[in-house]
């Protein structure tokens, strides 16, 4: 068979990023840090990508996209680009919660020791963040997720699990809340590939479903709200 | 990148609100038109809610796409470019649209053309009844919209004549509905109760007096009518009086359709047109059909009304759109191209390439 060749793409943090891998080997990175502009910026990132890699969409065989939690606007342009990306060229699309691919890059990063603990603590924005503990595995080069990720205010997290080092941008937003802030404080698509790489290795679950953790603000009106105020579009 | 082709095949996505549509034209020809509706999902909240909105966007978008090619038997790699709205309407809704349709020119090295929503509801016609006149006045009206348009060219010059300046026609059909106690979206549900009522109630014509039509001559309104009518309904309801809904429907139905008819032809006379264009959700209104037909008869003006499923939101007038663009010869747009959710009627297409003057720097 020959070499895969992966495109990675999240857009669950602040950072806008997509990676290409040819193999085991990252070929082409590249991120834009704007929050607001993901409908814009991901496509034009996209194709630069695969032009600096030197790879053609008909070559690409696999995508692999980060399914948050994060800002759902920017997490669904992320979403639909990888799965219509996939379902244009017949190839496989696959999920990664992109909490681990924080996790992954904090392993590359600084070599946490093997069996140790961390947590990633990303805005949730509203005062909140997303997050979920992680133990390095044994090898120390990937990291295992303890527990679901979650979202909550930074306080309502149990001391021990605020005391722990915490990758993400959550404790730069709350430097009081959390023990010591380490690397990275967003995603890199190059980290989100390599996680993907070594689950669809094993034939893992990877569903592309995007991970709310919230429901969608609306009420239903109560009977007793005025006629004349309602109806038409909820704007 | 400029591309002549002479029966373009466009895909086209529309997302700009609760509908997911993808549509499929071979120039002027329709070959499919898919849409999933997420309407039921927001009905017991009275209305449209965006985030529900929009994550019902990113669930149907693959789904869409596969009807689209199956039930058309379009191969992807056979399209000639990809259309999509660009704008106006929910922001979180446009972008998951703008960027499928990203993916898909990129994909398939296709060019990508972001549309005006208005322009596309006056182009779908062109699927049904052939080329457009130029000029035409188009009429449009919807849950978000009520526009008088003069248009030379659907593809690039459109001109506002005027608009509601309050509620859109659709929004009072809803509200009324709602007074009512009629189900949601409320402009089916009034149609039918109207089939079985009377017109017994004087409801009043916004902007219709001597001085309005001074200032607001191709203008709308529609909030004090939805105000008349929920005066009339209450008062018969603290008079302990049964509310006779079919009479109210159909008496509300004909003052909208009185203003929105005498308004589109009075535009048609002023510049001198002899097509008149009806797009929009409310131009499925069985009344509006036929007093529109019959009052465009007795002035000599050709009327263009398209069938039901093409005045709602859908894919194939996005698709309709694009393909005009193309046969036009008009430039793609940029990957860049944003979602402007307050794009201008006037700006048909969005997220042109800049050009950049080199020769001429300050
Ligand atoms: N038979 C009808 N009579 C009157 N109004 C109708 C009828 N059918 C649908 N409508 C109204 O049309 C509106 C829906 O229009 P449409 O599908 O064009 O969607 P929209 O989101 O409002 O459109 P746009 O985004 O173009 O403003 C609703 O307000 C609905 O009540």
């Amino acid at each position: 068979m020959s070499t895969p060749i992966t495109l990675a793409i999240d857009t669950a943090t602040r950072a806008i990023t997509v990676a290409v891998a040819r193999g085991d080997e990252i070929v082409a990175q590249g991120q834009v840090l704007d929050a607001r502009r993901h409908t814009e910026e991901l496509a034009p990132l996209l194709a630069d990508c695969l032009d600096r890699a030197g790879v053609g969409v008909a070559e690409v065989t696999q995508v692999v996209v980060g399914t948050g939690p994060g800002p759902f606007t920017g997490l669904r342009v992320g979403l639909v680009t990888a799965q219509t990306f996939a379902y244009a060229r017949g190839i496989p699309v696959y999920g990664v919660p992109s909490l681990d691919a924080i996790a992954q890059g904090h392993v590359r990063l600084d070599a946490p020791a093997a069996g140790s603990e961390f947590l990633v603590a990303t805005d949730a924005r509203r005062k909140e963040v997303y997050h979920a503990r992680y133990r390095v595995a044994d090898d120390g080069r990937s990291a295992v997720a303890l527990d679901e990720p979650g979202v909550s205010k930074p306080a309502d997290l149990p001391a021990e699990v605020r005391a722990l080092p915490a990758a993400g941008y959550g404790p730069v937003l709350y430097p009081d809340l959390f023990g010591t802030a380490v690397l990275p404080l967003d995603v890199d698509a190059a980290d989100l590939a390599m996680v993907g790489l070594a689950r669809i290795a094993v034939g893992a679950q990877m569903p592309t479903t995007p991970l709310y953790l919230r429901r969608p603000d609306a009420v239903e009106p109560s009977a007793a709200k005025s006629t004349l105020a309602a109806g038409g579009r909820a704007r | 990148m400029t591309t002549s082709i002479s029966q373009p095949l466009v895909l086209g996505i529309e997302t700009s609100c609760d509908e997911t549509g993808i549509g499929i034209v071979r120039g002027e020809e329709l070959l499919v038109d898919a849409v999933a509706s997420s309407v039921d999902e927001h009905a017991r909240f009275g209305g449209v809610v965006p985030e529900v909105a929009s994550r019902a966007h990113l669930e149907e978008m693959i789904p869409t796409l596969e009807r689209a090619a199956r039930d058309s038997g379009v191969a992807l790699t056979d399209l000639d470019g990809i259309a999509v709205t660009s704008g106006p309407g929910l922001a979180g809704s446009l972008m998951v649209g703008v960027a499928a349709a990203k993916a898909l020119a990129l994909a398939l090295g296709l060019p990508l053309y972001g549309v005006n929503h208005l322009a596309s509801h006056v182009a779908v016609d062109i699927v049904e009844h052939g080329p457009l006149p130029e000029p035409t006045v188009a009429m449009l009206v919807s849950g978000g919209h009520s526009s008088l348009l003069l248009v030379p060219d659907v593809t690039h010059d459109i001109r506002s004549l005027g608009s509601t300046i309050d509620d859109a026609a659709g929004e009072a059909f809803d509200k009324v509905a709602r007074v009512l106690g009629l189900g949601f979206p409320g402009g089916p549900h009034i149609d039918r109760a109207a089939q079985d009522g009377q017109i017994t109630i004087d409801f009043p014509r916004g902007l219709s007096t001597r001085r309005d039509l001074e200032r607001h001559r191709f203008d709308f309104s529609f909030s004090g009518l939805k105000t008349a009518v929920a005066r009339w309904v209450e008062s018969r309801r603290v008079a302990g009086a049964d509310v006779p809904v079919a009479d109210v429907a159909a008496s509300f139905q004909e003052a909208v359709t009185d203003v929105l008819t005498r308004k589109a032809i009075d535009a048609c006379r002023e510049y001198d047109v002899a097509a008149l264009q009806i797009g929009g959700g409310v131009a499925a209104n069985s009344r509006l059909r036929a007093m529109a037909q019959e009052r465009c008869d007795a002035a000599g003006i050709a009327l263009r009304v398209p069938r039901r499923a093409l005045c709602t939101d859908n894919g194939a007038m996005v698709a309709s759109l694009g393909a005009q663009m193309m046969l036009k010869g008009r430039p793609a747009s940029d990957l860049s191209l944003p979602a402007d959710s307050s794009m201008p009627v006037t700006d048909v297409q969005s997220g042109l390439p800049v050009t950049v003057d080199h020769d001429h720097a300050h």
